[in-house]
């Protein structure tokens, strides 16, 4: 298994965010969280990704238990995620933002980057090369200088999302990456979740557009107000009773 | 990309290094080039505090404070014992970055207002030191006799051949400013700035990163106040208190707070504008206030960028067009 997940619990005060949570990803597959909204979708995310702590449970990715360790050092294991809420950096170019990107994998210093040696200028070419691919692979490499805050959503999401492959993750966790996309957008946003699972990489995936999530996903988990209820094939939890009655009964959308 | 810094080096730098020979030539303002030496010294300070407070976005009202321990600690060992000023300076560098470390560790952790508060705070202690420890700092009657600066036997003991020593050196911190930037470091920097959770999820340490940025803003500062004590011979507490602060804030958002040539800019208005107005001597702090709000409210981006905005602005109401956002 790439990331276990065991006995996550966790409560805010008097709410109970996430109740003995466990699941399990195996490698190079697309999971999906779903579940309505509140249910600790993100909270399970932030869990994962070190901005939040819990109180009981272990996360376990590659063999090694990461809950509780800075965001950062999880990003450098190999984590990369998008937000729900786009954070990019607005008043970087898009090229740039994709660039911070490769920060992992990048050793320049403040140092070396003020005095800028030569090999910091050929990591620089590097790091622009490796980030003109990414945004290549979202097609955005024709806004490459344009400010990252001009771009309408769809395209924002996008760059999120190559920002996060430039870091090569093996794990990638992508959260309601289809909110506020049109149509052809999500179209889009399906093939390339299925190109990358092509390539290797895992997926997790919080969505609400059931449409997408039966389409890409391999295995679904369910939550609902911070449980587990279920977790399966597409097929399986669309005709499982508890989550029709708790979600897709009112939430339902294709 | 140096290319184009280095272009807009020669624009501004150029006509004001060659102003002076021009200006003693002709005798007309020789004052001109004392006045270009405090610019300068002025410069290095706000380009290090544009670094922090205009690209990573960290707040600090008490850069004067490391201002003040690079000056003091440049006069006390030149004249209590004896050592080289180039060594004197270092040592003082090694101080400030030190202090920076020990005060940014805890301090960095907080934010927006709270980070402000704590910045004044060790900016006041600082000040209160300087004036108190009088046997080691002659308290607030200052500091007197510090030595010249000397390059291979020359002495460094009028405005001209401070002059020619400290814009090339500003010239250098510059440049390495402007590489910072747009360095990896500089990505990293602004990127926390904008959203920290994305720059950490990115594998940015974002803690350390601010840390390491105010500590090299401190180095500037250290390295400007020796300058100033070997400029002045003389340095008193007062220079280094909370309204050096806030002058040194508002150089680096009346240039733009993200804008290392910016802050060049606003340390040349801001240190010839009282030249020119000593009239005004006694309201130079409600000016200075006026300044900053002034620019906050209508030239948020500084006053360069402001003016070729409100420039812009125009040009499309002309055309009867909207302003893009």
């Amino acid at each position: 298994m790439l990331l276990e997940l065991q006995e996550i619990t966790l409560a805010f005060g008097g709410l109970q965010a996430l109740d003995r949570v466990s699941f399990a990803v195996p490698p190079g597959t697309v999971q999906a969280v779903i579940g309505p909204n509140g249910a600790g979708k993100t909270t399970l995310f932030n869990l994962i990704t070190g901005f939040l702590a819990p109180q009981s449970g272990r996360v376990v990715f590659q063999g090694h238990e990461i809950q509780a360790r800075p965001p950062f050092e999880v990003a450098r294991l190999g984590i990369a995620r998008t937000f729900q809420l786009v954070q990019l950096f607005d008043h970087m170019s898009v090229l740039e933002n994709v660039m911070v990107g490769r920060h992992r994998l990048s050793r320049a210093g403040l140092l070396a980057g003020a005095v800028r040696l030569p090999w910091t200028r050929r990591e620089d070419k590097s790091i622009r090369e490796h980030a003109l691919e990414d945004l290549a692979f979202v097609g955005l490499a024709d806004r490459a200088h344009q400010p990252a805050a001009a771009l309408p959503l769809g395209l924002k999401r996008l760059l999120e999302i190559a920002r996060a492959l430039a870091a090569e993750p093996t794990l990638l966790l992508l959260d309601e990456p289809a909110s506020g996309l049109d149509a052809v957008e999500t179209e889009r946003l399906q093939e390339m979740i299925l190109a990358l699972r092509q390539r290797g990489l895992t997926i997790l995936l919080v969505e609400h557009d059931m449409g997408l999530t039966m389409e890409v996903a391999d295995q679904i988990a369910v939550l609902n107000y911070g449980q587990l209820i279920a977790t399966g094939t597409p097929r399986e939890v669309q005709k499982n009773p508890e989550v029709i009655a708790a979600y897709l009964g009112t939430d339902w959308q294709t | 990309m140096f290319a184009s810094h280095l272009r807009k080096v020669g624009a501004l730098a150029l006509p004001l290094a060659l102003l002076p020979p021009i200006l003693e030539l002709t005798r007309v303002y020789s004052y001109y080039t004392d006045v270009m030496v405090f610019v300068a010294i002025h410069s290095i300070i706000a380009a290090g505090l544009t670094l922090l407070l205009g690209y990573a976005g960290q707040i600090s009202l008490g850069q004067a404070a490391f201002y003040g321990v690079g000056a003091y600690t440049s006069g006390i060992l030149t004249t209590t014992l004896g050592i080289s000023p180039w060594a004197a300076m270092l040592a003082g560098m090694l101080a400030g970055g030190l202090l920076a470390w020990v005060v940014g560790l805890p301090t960095l952790r907080l934010k927006g207002h709270y980070l402000a508060m704590a910045t004044l705070g060790f900016g006041i202690i600082v000040y209160i030191f300087l004036n108190e420890a009088e046997s080691l700092t002659g308290g607030p009657s200052g500091l007197a006799g510090i030595p010249n600066l000397s390059l291979g036997g020359l002495e460094l003991n009028t405005p001209k051949r401070l002059f020619l020593l400290i814009w090339p050196l500003l010239g250098v911190i510059l440049g390495l400013s402007a590489n910072l930037v747009d360095s990896r470091t500089g990505r990293a920097l602004r990127a926390l700035h904008e959203s920290e959770a994305a720059a950490q999820s990115l594998g940015v340490n974002t803690a350390r990163v601010k840390i390491m940025i105010f500590v090299w803003s401190a180095l500037y500062a250290s390295l400007a106040g020796s300058l100033y004590a070997h400029t002045m011979n003389f340095i008193a507490p007062s220079s280094f208190g909370f309204m050096f602060s806030i002058k040194l804030v508002t150089m680096v958002v009346l240039g733009g707070m993200a804008s290392i040539w910016g802050s060049l800019l606003g340390a040349a208005v801001l240190t010839v504008l009282p030249e020119i107005l000593t009239m005004f001597h006694d309201y130079e702090v409600i000016i200075f206030g006026a300044i900053l709000m002034v620019v906050m409210i209508f030239l948020p981006r500084g006053l360069v960028r402001g003016i070729l905005d409100l420039w812009e602005f125009r040009r499309y109401k002309k055309e009867g067009g909207s302003i893009p956002t």
